[in-house]
Order: C-alpha cells, then structure tokens, then sequence
C-alpha cells in the first residue's frame, strides 16, 4: 500500500466515528422505561383512545386539545366509544394519569424528549415534594 | 443510455424496495427487515467501505498534479503569499490537509463552478460563476449530517447532550407537535433540487445513468418516509428505540408492541443506501479524502518524486568509471578527478 500509514490511520478515525453507537453503548445497560398506571387510571380502563393510538399520537391530541380550547373555546372531546372527555391536562389527564414522574416522564427521558408542557401548566405534587 | 431507461428504471427500483418491504410485513417477517437486513447491510457497509479504501491504497500515488501556480513557495521569500496562496498551493502536508479540508467541509471546488456562454451575436464565450450545484449540494449534506446526528437519540442510552442540543437548535421554530425540525425538509428539499437539476440540464441529463438516479431517489425516498413517519403516519417511538437500542447492543429483540409499516419502509432503504454505499458512486465519502489533485503538496520542485514502478536501471556512475579505467586515463593523459596513488 502506498502511503499505507496516513491511509489506515485515516479508516481507523473513519471507523471509531462510524461505530460511535457500538461502543458508546458499551457495559451500560439500557434502562427500559416503565411508565405505571395508578390505580386511577387502571379503574378507569380505558385512556381517550386506544392504548396503541395513545402512545403514538398523544402529543398531537394534546396539542389539538390546546388549540380548540384557546382559540376556539371547544370544551368537549368525543374519545373511544363515544365516551365525552374534558379537553384538559391537568383536569382530565392528569386525573388518572397522576404522576409526571412514573408516567410521562419514563419515555420521555428514553427517548430523549422534553415537551414544554410543563412551561405553563403546573406539574402535579412531585413539585411540592421537590421544594 | 436513454433518459427513460435510466431515469425509470431507477425509479421503479426504488418503488420495488418499498414493495419489497411492504410485501415482507405482510409475510410477518419482521424479524428479517428489523433484524437480520440490518445487520447485514450494516457489515456490508463496515467491509465494503474498508475493500474500497484498501484497493485505492493500493494504487500508485500519481506525481504532483499542480492545479495552481504559486509553487516557488518558500524558497522565494520575497514572492508574498497570502493565506488563501498557502491553502491553494501548499507547500507540506499540513497545508494540503488544510486544502482538503476546504473540499470537504466547504466544497471548494463546487464553489469554483463555472457557466460558459456563447453569446449569440459572435462568436464570444463567457464564464459565469454558477453558485447553485454548490448551494444545493452544501444544503443537501448537511441536513443529512444533522438528520443522521438526531438519529443518534435512537442509537444511544443515555442520549448524549450533543443529540439534544441538536434537536432544539433544528426545531427552534417550535411550530406543531412533534415539532417541526428544518433538517429532515431542508434534505427533502435539497435532494428533490439536485433531481430536478439532472432532468432539466441537457449536458447533465445526457451523462446521467441510472446509478446517479438511484441514489437520489432511495435517498428521496429515505426523507420522505421518515417525514411522514414523525408527523403523520405516527409509529410507537419507544418501540421503535428498544428495538434500534437492542440492535446495537447486539442483542437484538423485535419489541412486542409492534412498530407501524412506515418505519419497516423507511428502516428497509436506510439498509439498502448503506449496503449500496461502499459500491457507488456514494463512496466519495471515503474518497475525497484520497483526491490526488487535493491531498498532495505542491512541491514537485522541492521534492524528487520518484515513480513507483520505475524498472531497476544498471547504472555506471563517473566515479565508478574513472575508478575502473584511471590508470588508462592518466597513462593517456585524460585529466581525472582522483590522482593515481603513489604506488610505494
């Protein structure tokens, strides 16, 4: 090989760049999330739509709900078997969804999202306990 | 090649991807697009990209290829270079690394890109300066860096600061939920541009083959099934990363939950570019960095660059000569350089 020293030193920087989440990954275990329903929500049995939908599409519910309650002042959302839900996070969902910590905050944190949910409404207790 | 050949067959390549993908879930063979295809494509990358590199090392590195003047360099003190002097004509290998740096940080040489005009009145031709291959193709390679970096949110438990940071900075613009990031349309964008330009241009059109097409359309195809996938077609993301995280930590699961088809779609031809990488034209990645024309200093006045397969030539130097034949010489009155030695 011609220049063999500067050509391989060149792959080798390639290489570790290109293999980054190979071994950045490496001996850490990957902590799975385990969002927990209260008891709450496990009484109610059933989230707005269906638990598939939900995990897919809440952030565009949540941002529907927001946009027809402030600018349009609709109230009223029809979910799952025609059932009527309060258009509201911390008055519908949070009901029984009830910890910011043990629910949302377990795959946000492993998909490395921060929703600003949480720059206007108020977060729920955990607030209280940090102060 | 025709255009239609080309352009079609290109086209309908990639259109056959997606329904090979789609057929290949309707087969429940997930397991294969998630997993196996993966990592296949993955080591075919690694040791494809390697081969390549290897067989280019291989070659014999040309003589200098002086592209600019300038090369009295340094040793005509008085002759003022300025920086940009130094960066175009470098004198040692610190300079011309700086020089392909240029290229491929900044595209230099796109930046150079020329129009030539006839104009129609006489025979008068004049070069414009022509910006827009430059400008589609920086906007086109560094939305797909940003795109590819985001990714690594995906790749990484925990997700390093860099990746966030990147993510806010991409969707500043705070418009939807998920947010709108300005990377993954700037690519669309850009690569739908670089498409339109090969169809429109006649000289472009007339040289392109279907492998300039693939690419560009996997890569369309790439873009856009990853846009619908964050903003319409919406896919469970903490399946989606249990799975890439089991992928790289070598223990690969195909979570329960099930993923939509959008994201075996769009996982499919990130496999098929990476597989095809190291055997396109997509390879200047590796091979930018080998440019003769830009990795070697212009120094062939400093330097003797001796051809490598130069064949072994015998030689018989004067001194070797006079050696041999002084006594003659000086018995025959020939001046030599090394007087006889006193015979004692």
């Amino acid at each position: 090989m011609y220049d063999g020293g500067k050509i391989i030193a060149g792959l080798l920087i390639g290489l570790v760049l290109l293999t980054f989440p190979f071994w950045y990954n490496l001996g850490k275990a990957a902590k799975l999330p385990e969002p927990k329903l209260a008891p709450e929500a496990q009484k109610a049995k059933q989230c707005v739509e269906s638990k598939e939908y939900m995990a897919a599409h809440h952030m565009q519910i949540l941002n529907k709900w927001r946009d027809d309650v402030v600018r349009k002042r609709y109230r009223i959302y029809i979910g799952l078997n025609g059932k009527e839900f309060n258009m509201s996070l911390q008055n519908e969902c949070m009901k029984c969804h009830t910890s910011k910590k043990e629910f949302c905050d377990q795959c946000h944190n492993f998909v490395d999202v921060k929703p600003y949910c949480w720059e206007c409404h108020l977060e729920p207790k955990e607030a209280k306990e940090g102060k | 090649m025709s255009f239609n050949l080309a352009f079609y067959s290109a086209l309908f390549g990639v259109l056959g991807l997606v329904g090979i993908a789609l057929i290949g879930l309707g087969a429940h063979l997930q397991l294969v697009f998630g997993v196996i295809i993966p990592y296949v494509a993955v080591i075919l990358f690694f040791v494809g990209m390697i081969r390549r590199v290897v067989i280019w090392g291989k070659c014999p590195v040309p003589f200098r290829i002086p592209t600019t003047s300038g090369q009295q360099m340094t040793s005509l003190p008085w002759v003022k270079r300025t920086l940009a002097d130094k960066i175009e004509s470098p004198s040692n290998n610190w300079w011309a690394a700086l020089r392909v740096a240029t290229e491929v940080l900044f595209f230099r040489s796109l930046f150079r890109n020329l129009k030539v005009n006839l104009t129609k009145d006489g025979p008068k031709i004049s070069y414009f300066s022509s910006k827009w291959l430059w400008l589609g193709a920086i906007a086109f390679h560094y939305s797909f860096l940003v795109v590819l970096l985001r990714h690594l949110r995906f790749f990484t438990q925990p997700v390093p600061g860099f990746v966030h940071l990147l993510d806010q900075i991409d969707g500043f613009l705070e418009v939807g939920l998920p947010q709108v990031q300005i990377s993954g349309f700037l690519l669309l964008i850009a690569v739908t541009y670089l498409l339109i330009r090969r169809i429109v241009v006649p000289q472009v059109r007339y040289i392109s083959l279907p492998a300039d097409y693939f690419p560009l359309f996997l890569i369309i195809g790439i873009a856009l099934s990853g846009i619908l996938m964050r903003y319409w077609f919406k896919v469970d993301v903490v399946a989606v990363k249990k799975l890439t995280l089991s992928l790289v930590h070598l223990h690969p699961k195909i979570p329960q939950e099930g993923i939509g088809w959008i994201f075996y779609v769009h996982l499919f031809l990130v496999c098929v570019l990476f597989a095809y990488f190291p055997f396109s034209k997509l390879v200047h990645m590796a091979g930018i960095f080998l440019s003769p024309t830009r990795n070697l200093p212009n120094n062939s006045r400093a330097v003797r660059h001796i051809n490598p397969w130069n064949p072994v030539v015998k030689v018989h130097t004067y001194e070797e000569y006079e050696e041999e034949f002084r006594e003659k010489m000086v018995e025959a009155g020939l001046p030599v350089e090394k007087p006889l030695e006193e015979k004692e």
